[in-house]
């Protein structure tokens, strides 16, 4: 949908080539990209402004100016204070000291808190934790029920009881954890509105009452302004701890979870990112800058791609690319390797550029890489590592064995040599060895 | 639709914010004088935080400030009165169906992100449709969510119409078939079909619902409308939604819910002007009367605030 940031900065950059150095002006071209950006990243327009405001004030102090490379570190002043804003490293989950600890969970209708709740304890209960789910959202209709399927799947108790008493529900069910030995106790809450004060009044009673070790909130990724609103009221009720940001999985840039962290303080403990039960990680980040700036969550691809990958491999595939060795061997490895840490729909919005190409028509889905697949497939094992020798006749006999066109052949045998072409540079690149590089220029299938 | 209880909710729900823009706009006019750049700088930042959006937003602005500079408008009324004749006609351009009453469709197809509030959306729809004299049975097409048939069950008997189901993790599209299938043999005026919340980017997912449509298609003989239900505190991702949702199922209106918070659904603005899907209906609470056939002035009024509105008209 969206250019990204970093894209629409070096555009800007591009038209100034040529000019010995950057005015204040130039930089003030840059900030409303920068404001853009980040309002159709949906964070909050007070935020927005006031976030401007210091990012213009650090590239106009010089470190920008006299840069030889003023995009990147204009992006790089962008990414680090985003970054800061979000609060710097990853949040933890305090435990109570004597179990069992009590988790509240609140938030809007529709945002998400019963599978939360349902991800969260199979989350904890992945690290050694017995969860008890109690089940307070007494409105919904079939909510109870919901819960307590999704315990069911996952093996974790569920606590129910008839009536809408909530406080009486919540704390017969730490009874019940005392009983079972259960160490973390889940209160899922109906949803409300933050401006329904009989609702407010519920679950600040329940608050009160049954002294939760944590409250988080949860928001979900695509909402829009308002989620100040939504925040700041249950803050003044609730003193929440911290946020579940929901819906993660989708394509929206997420920039509510920025708002939220400006106007409150509180951070993002826990990210959803999936329909599946075991979709709820921790929250980091540095990675939600870079998706907000649109620049991709390459470090979640990478660390991905390292669960799912042979760490041999790794290395031997490092070494190829360094040495610019990459054969469509290698390559036909890759993919499958690739398409094996997930549906490939999910890796393309974690790839920068790539959701990019695919808004302009070129949707990446399951069947071209099938048909990429058929085609290497087709290839003799010095066509696969020698595509020079690949002349016209073998080109034609590729197609035929693939099943595809020559056409479709040459795009591959084109694509392939960018590729490899961009992987020499990026051998280049990392021997000069620069900290931490920006997440620009992943190989289009690599990782 | 009995325009009064609605458009008070709506607009007091709005009021809430404590920053409607007539109150900014005279914070501004006691700054700056009305067209001065301070001025329409103001009118912009409303409307972004309305999450009409910025591409919206400055197209709007523009068109209105060139029609007050054409028209030499400088008081306050005058120019908040164009700011929503242009909203309301930008919203007004193609009308919605309705589904609620009239022979029209047989089957509706209701689709959406998960949580927008679909299967309360049915159960309020099914309501009217009720009242206006329809025979209404229900499809629990979301097999997927787990108690998603136990949900629609409880709504079915609550609005006293019978649901259609399979067991959870049944094909959709089998569910549809057979509740069409039903419908004809007895009669049956309008099948509100419940969908399982998906993300727009899930490939596969939306194939599915494809399925789901073309066998509601054929089965209704082409008497068909899909809505997509959308919350009104979506940001700009509403346009990605809209536009995945439209392209795979042709959407027919866009259901607003939950307008009775502080968040304004602004987002729909930029959707009828991106993709000239049109908004059927608004969810201003919980009672099936909160559901309302949707009212371009209304809601340009409500969106730049009531005082601005009373003024204008």
């Amino acid at each position: 949908m969206f250019d990204s940031l970093s894209g629409r900065i070096q555009g800007i950059f591009k038209k100034l080539r040529g000019k010995g150095h950057l005015t204040e002006a130039d930089v003030d071209a840059v900030m409303r990209e920068v404001r853009l950006a980040l309002l159709e990243a949906d964070v909050n327009f007070k935020v927005v402004k006031s976030f401007v405001a210091r990012v213009r004030e650090r590239c106009v102090g010089g470190e920008v100016l006299e840069s030889l490379t003023p995009a990147q570190q204009v992006i790089k002043v962008v990414d680090e204070e985003l970054t800061a804003l979000m609060g710097g490293s990853a949040a933890t989950l305090t435990l109570a000291p004597r179990p069992p600890t009590v988790i509240m969970v609140a938030g809007l209708q529709g945002s998400g808190k019963t599978t939360a709740c349902a991800k969260l304890a199979y989350h904890l209960k992945k690290q050694g934790r017995q969860p008890l789910l109690v089940a307070c959202d007494v409105y919904r209709p079939a909510a109870i029920d919901q819960l307590e399927a999704l315990g069911s799947e996952m093996n974790a108790p569920v606590w129910r009881r008839d009536g809408t008493d909530v406080v009486e529900i919540a704390r017969s069910g730490i009874s019940r954890a005392n009983e079972i030995g259960a160490d973390v106790v889940i209160i899922d809450t109906a949803g409300r509105l933050h401006v329904d004060k009989e609702m407010m009044d519920e679950v600040a009673r329940l608050r009160d009452e049954v002294k939760p070790h944590q409250i988080l909130l949860v928001v979900d990724a695509m909402t829009g302004q308002d989620a100040v609103n939504v925040a700041v009221a249950f803050q003044e009720r609730l003193d929440f701890d911290g946020v579940i940001l929901t819906k993660l999985d989708g394509d929206a840039r997420g920039g509510a979870a920025l708002s939220v962290k400006a106007v409150t303080g509180k951070p993002v403990k826990f990210a959803s990112l999936g329909e599946k039960i075991d979709s709820l990680g921790v929250f980091y980040p540095d990675r939600m800058a870079s998706r907000i700036l649109g620049m991709g969550d390459v470090l979640t691809l990478i660390e991905k791609a390292e669960a799912s990958m042979d760490q041999k491999r790794a290395a031997e595939l490092e070494e190829k690319l360094r040495a610019a060795q990459f054969t469509f061997d290698d390559f036909l490895d890759q993919m499958q390797q690739v398409r094996e840490m997930g549906p490939i729909s999910q890796l393309v919005s974690m790839v920068p550029g790539l959701e990019k190409l695919a808004g302009k028509g070129v949707a990446l889905e399951e069947k071209d890489l099938e048909r990429i697949e058929a085609i290497i497939r087709s290839m003799t094992p010095q066509e696969r590592a020698n595509p020079q020798v690949i002349s016209g006749s073998r080109r034609a006999r590729i197609a035929e064995g693939s099943g595809t066109t020559t056409g479709q052949v040459n795009q591959l045998l084109k694509q392939f040599a960018a590729t490899r072409k961009m992987m020499k540079q990026m051998g280049k690149m990392a021997k000069r060895g620069k900290g931490r590089g920006m997440p620009m220029g992943m190989p289009p299938f690599g990782a | 639709m009995a325009a009064g209880g609605w458009f008070d909710r709506l607009t007091s729900g709005m009021l809430k914010t404590r920053e409607n823009l007539t109150g900014r706009l005279k914070g501004a006019l006691s700054r700056s004088a009305p067209g001065s750049n301070e001025f329409w700088e103001e009118v912009e930042e409303s409307l972004i935080s309305a999450d009409v959006g910025v591409a919206a937003t400055t197209s709007i602005v523009e068109e209105v400030r060139r029609e007050a500079r054409e028209q030499g408008m400088t008081a306050l009324d005058e120019l908040t009165g164009a700011l929503k004749r242009h909203i309301a006609a930008s919203l007004g351009s193609r009308a919605a169906v309705d589904v609620a009453r009239g022979e029209g469709s047989l089957a509706v197809l209701v689709v959406g992100v998960n949580g927008t509030g679909k299967t309360t959306t049915i159960a309020k729809l099914a309501r009217q449709a009720r009242e206006n004299g329809l025979k209404v049975i229900l499809a629990a097409a979301d097999t997927f969510r787990a108690a998603a048939i136990e949900q629609l069950e409880e709504w079915g008997r609550r609005v006293g119409c019978d649901v259609v189901k399979h067991e959870r993790g049944a094909d959709p599209a089998a569910v549809v078939y057979d509740a069409l299938q039903a419908a004809r043999a007895r009669g049956i005026d309008r099948v509100f079909i419940d969908t399982a919340g998906r993300l727009h980017t899930y490939v596969n997912l939306m194939e599915e619902l494809k399925k789901v449509k073309r066998v509601a298609e054929r089965e209704s003989q082409g008497r068909i409308a899909t809505l997509l239900v959308m919350d009104a505190t979506t940001g700009q991702n509403g346009i990605a939604q809209a536009k995945l949702f439209d392209e795979a199922l042709s959407v027919d209106a866009i259901v607003l819910t939950k307008l009775d918070g502080t968040a304004k659904g602004g987002i729909v603005v930029a959707i009828e002007q991106d993709l000239g899907i049109p908004v059927g209906y608004v969810g201003v609470g919980e009672t099936a009367e909160d559901l309302h056939s949707f009212d371009p002035q209304e809601f340009a009024a409500a969106l730049i605030g009531s005082e601005a509105a009373e003024i204008a008209s």
